[in-house]
């Protein structure tokens, strides 16, 4: 029989924490601070709209760009929130979730032979959809000691006459880093000049701790070169309805819209209805939950500085990134060593990129209760780590 | 600081004043200066366990009764409100606006004790015009909990 599979599609990696993935959810008793959503339910009043939309018999396709009520409150929660200024009508689309967005988005834009730089350790799609967009991913190492921010220097060294997109995950997953207006003006500066576009994704932005976030495409000049990346899955808890959204230059926007209307037709309809109220009425909601991360994200910080582990201060998503190369183990060798001796589960660092290595994602979206005895057990491991 | 501390314990009292401190971003001398300050000004007017008594095999009887009295001279309805709170089995006394006066709650072991308050000592006060009693069948929420167990952790153990 002929081979079956396309050529690109086998040089692709399945994600690095099935290994993982499997064990765990053998072990019974075993505690994760493995997870990537909220532990918050979808607040109330947006379930209770989709319920009544499902009552109203709403059960059709919206139009491909979405409900046109939904696109309107983005707009304005653009506006309100990070000071954007989108025109719905022709620079917004509803996708399925915010990755159908950074797929279409790498596929509307790539040529074969054009660069996307993508700063790891980030989210596991970039570089497939890059690849999958004809595209050739580069990787941008971010360091620690720059608090795993991009700077200047580094995307400077690795600009060359392909380039023509920088993926800008911000705030990070798995990292918890940010970029604030300095880093993000640095930055700005040189993709102005060298005349590259930013997908800029903003999945997290609702969620800074004790510093503004600030949006790559309110700077001056770059609005009309970004491709700005949001949706609904961490800000209101709303993983599983997938919705996100994208807001770019009608140019790019129109032809993203081609391939969603081919592939896709149009994101689902009841999680449409429901955004609205999210958008709409439910800042009070989502700033009580950022205020619960915060806590978390206070005392994790705390009990990694009394048991010695080193981590710098992340001020955002729902993630810390504490360094364990002291220890003398890789990421890998110490998440299987602390998951089978003290059955707590954590991501190694290296599931995000090669220069995840010597670091742990722990994520802090469960109960202060669980992160409690996760951390001791984590604090017994060290304890005899260090022997 | 206050209300932090405050919007923070009224849903969890038993928290240890050190990881308070941590989770509030405050020092723990401040903290626990705050605390003893609002216990003092009575602000912090006591800290209370919510119970599920069904739960536990106990049996209880609740019963909310509303009250119409004829608020007194100089007083309004702050005098008969303390003559029906001192009794033990009060549980709470709300002054409402709308069709009646006070709102009270009474918790007791059986209906015949309950219903005793009620013919005996509160329709009796002189203030008092009327009673209606409403006995509680079940209790779904309380003090912003749900009493139902809470659901199970359904996410994916693992995620990116």
């Amino acid at each position: 029989m002929r081979d079956p599979l396309s050529k690109v599609i086998k040089t692709i990696e399945p994600s690095g924490i099935r290994k993982f993935f499997d064990i765990v959810s053998e072990m019974e008793d075993a505690i994760s601070l493995g997870v990537g959503e909220p532990d918050f339910d979808t607040p109330w009043r947006i379930r209770d709209e989709a319920i009544y939309s499902l009552e109203q018999g709403r059960t059709f396709y919206t139009s491909n760009a979405g409900l046109r009520e939904l696109k309107e409150e983005i707009a304005k929660y653009l506006y309100r929130r990070f000071d954007l200024s989108y025109d719905p009508a022709g620079e917004m689309m509803l996708t399925v979730g915010g990755s159908e967005g950074i797929d279409i988005a790498l596929r509307a834009m790539l040529d074969p032979g054009d660069e996307v730089l993508i700063p790891q350790p980030s989210y596991v799609s970039y570089y497939p959809c890059t690849i999958l967009a004809n595209g050739t991913p580069v990787v941008i190492p971010l360091q620690e000691k720059n608090e795993f921010r991009l700077t200047k220097e580094e995307l400077l060294s690795y600009i060359t006459d392909k380039t023509k997109i920088l993926i800008l995950p911000f705030p990070n997953n798995p990292t918890g880093a940010i970029m604030e207006k300095k880093d993000l003006e640095e930055i700005a500066e040189v993709i102005i000049d060298k005349d590259i576009f930013v997908l800029t994704d903003e999945i997290y932005s609702e969620l800074t701790y004790d510093k503004e976030h600030v949006s790559i495409a309110s700077l001056p000049g770059m609005k009309e070169r970004t491709i700005y990346i949001n949706g609904f899955s961490k800000a209101y808890a709303m993983t599983g309805w997938r919705l996100g959204y994208v807001c770019a230059p009608e140019v790019i926007l129109k032809q993203m819209l081609k391939i969603h209307q081919f592939a896709i037709m149009c994101a689902p309809t009841t999680s449409q209805y429901a955004a609205v109220e999210a958008v709409r009425s439910c800042d009070d909601e989502v700033a009580d939950m950022r205020e619960q991360y915060n806590e978390r994200r206070r005392y994790l910080m705390h009990r990694f500085e009394e048991m010695g582990l080193k981590c710098f201060e992340p001020f955002g998503a729902f993630y810390v990134f504490p360094s364990i190369a002291e220890f003398g183990l890789t990421s890998d060798e110490f998440a299987t060593k602390l998951l089978s001796s003290k059955k707590v589960a954590v991501v190694p660092g290296t599931a995000f990129g090669d220069s995840g290595e010597g670091f742990l994602r722990i994520s802090y979206a469960y109960s202060l209760d669980n992160l409690r005895i996760a951390l001791d057990r984590i604090e017994e491991f060290i304890k005899e780590l260090k022997g | 600081m206050r209300e932090k501390i405050l919007n923070y314990i009224q849903k969890n009292s038993r928290i240890d004043i050190s990881e308070l401190a941590v989770i509030l971003g405050e020092d723990e001398a401040g903290v626990m200066n705050a605390l003893e300050e609002m216990e003092q000004e009575h602000i912090i007017c006591g800290y209370h366990t919510l119970i599920d008594w069904e739960k536990a095999g106990i049996e209880k009887v609740l019963a909310m009764i509303e009250v119409r009295v004829t608020p007194q001279r100089g007083m309004g309805f702050d005098k008969v409100a303390s003559h029906i709170y001192n009794y033990p089995e009060v549980e709470s006394v709300y002054l409402i606006s709308g069709g009646f006066d006070l709102m009270v709650t009474i918790e007791g072991k059986s209906l015949r004790e309950v219903s005793g308050f009620v013919t005996d000592k509160l329709s009796t006060m002189d203030s008092v015009l009327s009673t209606k009693t409403n006995f509680i069948l079940k209790k779904y929420k309380e003090h912003g909990s749900i009493m139902a167990e809470k659901s199970k952790d359904e996410r994916m153990k693992v995620s990116l």
